[in-house]
């Protein structure tokens, strides 16, 4: 099935919820509101014509589309702005793809864990959780996945900021 | 100077001062802890191997930390593994010998700028013998700080600390 087609049968499934299909150099992107998200996630998967039963990857994203500041010791920071959660589907019955994205505010980025549907989502969330800062609702073990329990901050997050010292190890060269 | 060439003409009796026998004995059983953190283990591991083998030297891996002699940093240090590295350092008794190898263990080699996980240089923690060069050293390269690391060996001394 073509994008268009997808896009079609879900407008069909959730009449009253408005889905957005975004042309993109990767190809189509579906962009679908978080609240949603697990009852499109469990479609996808089970409906006949779909039967993405492959989530491919999950990735974390800072859109940092927020107001840049400039701070007094010549760093940066983003005020508000969006970070989103992409999922890449693949179906191995019909050997179709797609790709759906979730944008929440930074300021309150939660997103429904897809981790009870396809169950590679369990170290994907919670590397998007460790790297970008989404919280996943719903994952059944949130921790960090790569940085130390104890890191603090985001670090793939634009306007991350390298601590001086970690553990009285100093970080910087 | 070795110790064997002065060696009686029977080959029973070898004349030498304590404190280089005693370093011989070091320099020649160099028991390296058996730890390997990036690309710099794989080169590491075929120094190990026959063709370059590690162990004419007398170093063999141990997989204790209370059982070797050296510990050979291969590899970026994380900050997250630098903590597990100082204990692993303090696990091994004394005399203990640190050889850096590669350019991360060195100076954060290609995360200097921007690796805000990485430790700019082991030395940061441990004290760091030898450093080798190399992103990663070639076996001869480890080899040679080996080498290196077996010269200074031989010229300490029991009495005065030379660290």
């Amino acid at each position: 099935m073509t994008s268009q087609e997808i896009l079609a049968s879900l407008q069909e499934k959730f009449p009253n919820e408005i889905f957005e299909l975004k042309e993109n150099v990767a190809g189509p992107i579906l962009i679908v509101p978080a609240k949603i998200l697990l009852d499109v996630a469990y479609f996808v998967r089970d409906n006949e014509r779909l039967l993405f039963d492959s989530l491919m990857v999950l990735s974390g994203v800072d859109v940092a589309d927020g107001e840049k500041k400039i701070l007094e010791d010549g760093s940066f920071e983003y005020v508000g702005g969006n970070l989103a959660s992409v999922y890449h589907l693949h179906s191995f019955t019909h050997d179709h793809k797609l790709a759906i994205k979730v944008i929440v505010p930074k300021n309150n980025p939660r997103v429904p864990s897809v981790e009870t549907v396809w169950r590679t989502a369990d170290y994907h969330e919670r590397e998007a959780y460790d790297m970008i800062g989404i919280i996943y609702e719903g994952h059944h073990n949130l921790i960090r996945i790569l940085s130390p329990y104890d890191w603090e901050g985001h670090p793939l997050r634009k306007d991350y900021k390298v601590p001086e010292f970690y553990h009285g190890m100093k970080v910087p060269y | 100077m070795g110790i064997l060439d002065r060696e009686f003409t029977d080959s029973n009796i070898v004349i030498a001062k304590f404190e280089d026998l005693m370093n011989w004995a070091r320099l020649s059983s160099l028991w390296q802890l058996g730890f390997g953190l990036a690309c710099c283990a794989i080169e590491m591991m075929a120094t190990s191997a026959s063709h370059y083998d590690f162990d004419r030297f007398g170093v063999i891996p141990r997989p204790s930390p209370r059982q070797a002699d050296i510990i050979i940093i291969s590899g970026t240090v994380t900050l997250k593994m630098a903590i597990r590295i100082k204990r692993l350092y303090e696990q091994i008794p004394e005399p203990k010998y640190i050889i850096s190898m590669g350019s991360c263990a060195n100076c954060g080699g290609p995360y200097w700028e921007h690796g805000y996980h990485v430790l700019k240089g082991v030395d940061r923690i441990i004290p760091v013998d030898v450093y080798v060069p190399g992103c990663p050293p070639r076996p001869e390269a480890l080899l040679e700080g080996l080498l290196k690391l077996q010269e200074k060996i031989r010229h300490q001394s029991l009495v005065k600390n030379t660290a």
